[in-house]
């Protein structure tokens, strides 16, 4: 029982990571971004190259992982997602669906369409029983960089200068220009963090998730309902709606597998029906 | 009329000349070639299966000349994208247009069965060289199976696991068309040998962890469990299962050999060994058929390694070209087909032959072992069961 309660909470902050950039650049930026799953599936693909290729080690990935979807984040932003912000929803997804289906005819291009297998260091690998609860090693060490993150990220948002100017940015774009706050640059800026942290996401959950070209359509829903469900107002409704529904997701295959992934989607629209700007939304908008 | 004009009629005149005489040496040579319609997923989530095949099929050429009963052998390979309405359509074409006495390749199922109303209506022979669910062959009395049944794979599966001693087993399919399939016929099998399947679970196809899956398989208890999952992610149940410690607990995984696919099997890392199935080809065969096969396949093909859909299509253009030299270069369809039948042949997977009653293959399916060799992982093999027939046809015909 605390087994699976505990597999559902590392499978939780795997969510919140992949998709708290999501809730960043829809939430905060308000641009649909559906490619994001895209730069998880870059910084996924980011790993196993460094790794099968160059043999570099697994953690030492991760950082590479981040640092490159992030940069090609940045460069995208600059050049092709700056273009769309002052245009409707519709637009935007349309520009960027058009963005994950170029990624992953591209990614199937290069690296072929088999799922690539990631390969743990041995200190990752295995399990160990804290009174009676089988706890895996990787999966503690994703609540463990998962969590560290979303407390980062939280305070980085509510506490220094940074966070405030980006909150001004979001609530009134012409008035935090006026008070000369570089909106473009914090945008941007924004957006490259955003992408990082799913090349991170991607990176990680390469071992749980799998990893082939189809990634980023595969996980859109999940990052999506994680989105609605949390509300966009901060990224604690992201943190717990990941984790609800990443304990919800497991305990309904280990309890119910005939009713399967279904569990979620009951979850999502309860919620929805209840609280429908999501759990923790901010009122009036 | 000015000399350019000239030089331009003239240059027309020759240029028309060439082109006729093209024509009729290629109208010439056209009687001697027999042209094979190759439709594959080359690109889209099964591409794996089509580079597989269209690697093989040109080593078979290189490997055996272009040349049969005295034709000369042409293949025309078709990208369908893994989806049937496009492999309907440029099946079509190939018999229409590009007139094909052999229709090859069908990677998935619904590509194969797509496919099947123009092969009975055009009397074209459709060879299934991967598609593997068992009543392919009964859709058009002009398939001929060069790949595998999942049955024939699964059925000894059950037969191994009784065989072992193994009475309690849990199976975790894949929830689609194949994963059914194999619940079923293992199931069914199992059950018949006096054992116990005690939890049937079926993972959804876009599922992001078997993390709760197995966790079921570890408060079941039971002597082992039969995985089939799409190709590609066995790697990933087999990381979960012993990260679990499940393969401490003393229960058993096995599968069929869609589980350690050669294609992948040396990139799954070194949790996979000691992992047993049940297949009709293993890369490490000792035949010199096999050896000969794998090292011409790997010279050509740097950094891969032929799977069971590679020896699919090979074995697929073996049968065109004995059928061709037993019908003596004749390219009526059903002649081809009635040449087909009962041939047999030492593939690089072993001894293989058609049925004559189901156009199926007729093979031997192993039992293997992944094993660590110089460094690299193979699925060794360990027994045989010789010449099993697809049991789901086998058993209508009992009827």
């Amino acid at each position: 029982m605390l087994t699976i309660l505990f597999d559902g909470v590392s499978t939780g902050m795997l969510l919140f990571v992949l998709a708290c950039g999501l809730a960043v650049t829809l939430g905060l930026m308000n641009f649909v971004n559906l490619a994001h799953g895209a730069f998880a599936m870059v910084g996924g693909y980011v790993t196993v190259i460094a790794m099968q290729r160059f043999g570099v080690p697994f953690l030492a990935t991760l950082p590479l992982a981040f640092v490159i979807a992030a940069a090609i984040g940045l460069v995208l932003e600059r050049t092709l997602y700056v273009h769309m912000y002052g245009r409707n929803h519709l637009d935007q997804v349309l520009f960027s669906i058009g963005l994950v289906f170029m990624a992953m005819a591209g990614m199937d291009w290069f690296m072929g369409s088999s799922p690539q297998n990631v390969l743990l260091p041995e200190a990752l690998k295995g399990r160990f029983d804290v009174g009676g609860v089988g706890i895996g090693r990787y999966r503690l060490f994703l609540v463990v960089v998962c969590g560290i993150l979303a407390v980062a990220l939280q305070l980085v948002l509510s506490k220094t200068r940074f966070g405030s100017r980006l909150r001004a940015a979001v609530d009134d774009q012409r008035v935090a220009r006026g008070l000369g706050i570089g909106v473009q640059t914090i945008f941007a800026l924004t957006f490259a963090v955003g992408s990082g942290l799913a090349g991170l996401g991607g990176a990680l959950g390469a071992e749980i998730l799998g990893l082939d070209p189809s990634f980023p359509v595969k996980y859109m829903i999940f990052f999506l309902i994680v989105v609605t469900v949390g509300g966009t107002s901060s990224i604690v409704g992201p943190f717990v709606a990941a984790l609800l529904l990443g304990i919800a997701d497991v305990a309904g295959k280990y309890y119910v597998p005939s009713l399967g992934s279904f569990v979620i989607y009951a979850l999502m629209i309860a919620v929805l029906i209840v609280r429908p700007n999501g759990l923790f939304a901010r009122p009036g908008r | 009329m000015t000399f350019s004009q000239i030089t331009r009629r003239s240059a027309l005149t020759g240029i028309s000349v060439a082109a006729l005489t093209l024509i009729t040496s290629v109208a010439a040579s056209a009687e001697d070639v027999v042209k094979v319609g190759l439709i594959l997923p080359m690109t889209g989530p099964s591409a794996s299966t089509g580079r597989q095949i269209d690697q093989a099929v040109k080593l078979y050429q290189a490997m055996n000349g272009t040349k049969a009963g005295g034709k000369t052998v042409e293949v025309i390979v078709k990208d369908d994208t893994g989806v049937a309405d496009v492999t309907k359509r440029i099946a079509q074409e190939l018999v229409v247009n590009d007139k094909v006495s052999v229709l090859a390749g069908f990677g998935l199922t619904p590509l194969a069965l797509a496919t099947a109303p123009i092969s009975t209506q055009a009397k074209v022979p459709q060879i299934v060289m991967a598609a593997a669910t068992a009543t392919i062959t009964e859709a058009s009395p002009y398939i001929v199976r060069t790949s595998f049944t999942l049955p024939q794979a699964t059925v000894p599966a059950a037969n191994l696991a009784t065989k072992n001693g193994w009475k309690k087993v849990v199976t975790l399919v894949s929830d689609y068309g194949p994963g059914i399939d194999a619940e079923k016929a293992f199931g069914e099998q199992f059950t018949k040998n006096g054992g116990a399947v005690s939890a049937a679970l079926r993972v959804p196809l876009k599922n992001p962890d078997f993390a709760p899956f197995l966790q079921r398989v570890a408060d079941d208890k039971p002597d082992a469990v039969f995985v089939f999952v799409p190709s590609g992610f066995g790697a990933l149940v087999v990381k979960q299962f012993v990260e679990r410690g499940l393969d401490k607990s003393g229960i058993k995984l096995f599968g069929t050999g869609d589980l350690p696919d050669d294609d992948q099997l040396d990139g799954m890392g070194d949790v996979v060994i000691g992992l047993i199935s049940t297949h009709h080809y293993s890369a490490a065969h000792p035949s010199p058929e096999n050896k000969a096969f794998v090292a011409a396949y790997q010279k050509a093909n740097p950094g891969q390694r032929p799977n069971f859909m590679a020896v699919g299509g090979f074995d697929g253009m073996a049968l065109i070209y004995k059928a061709l030299e037993k019908t003596k270069g004749e390219t009526d369809g059903t002649k081809l087909v009635e040449a087909m039948k009962g041939l047999s042949w030492v593939s690089p997977r072993g001894p293989m032959s058609i049925d004559p009653d189901t156009r199926d293959v007729i093979q031997n399916i192993y039992v293997r072992k992944v094993e660590k060799v110089d460094g690299h992982l193979w699925n060794i093999e360990t027994e045989a069961f010789e010449k099993v027939k697809d049991p789901v046809k086998a058993a209508k015909m009992a009827k």
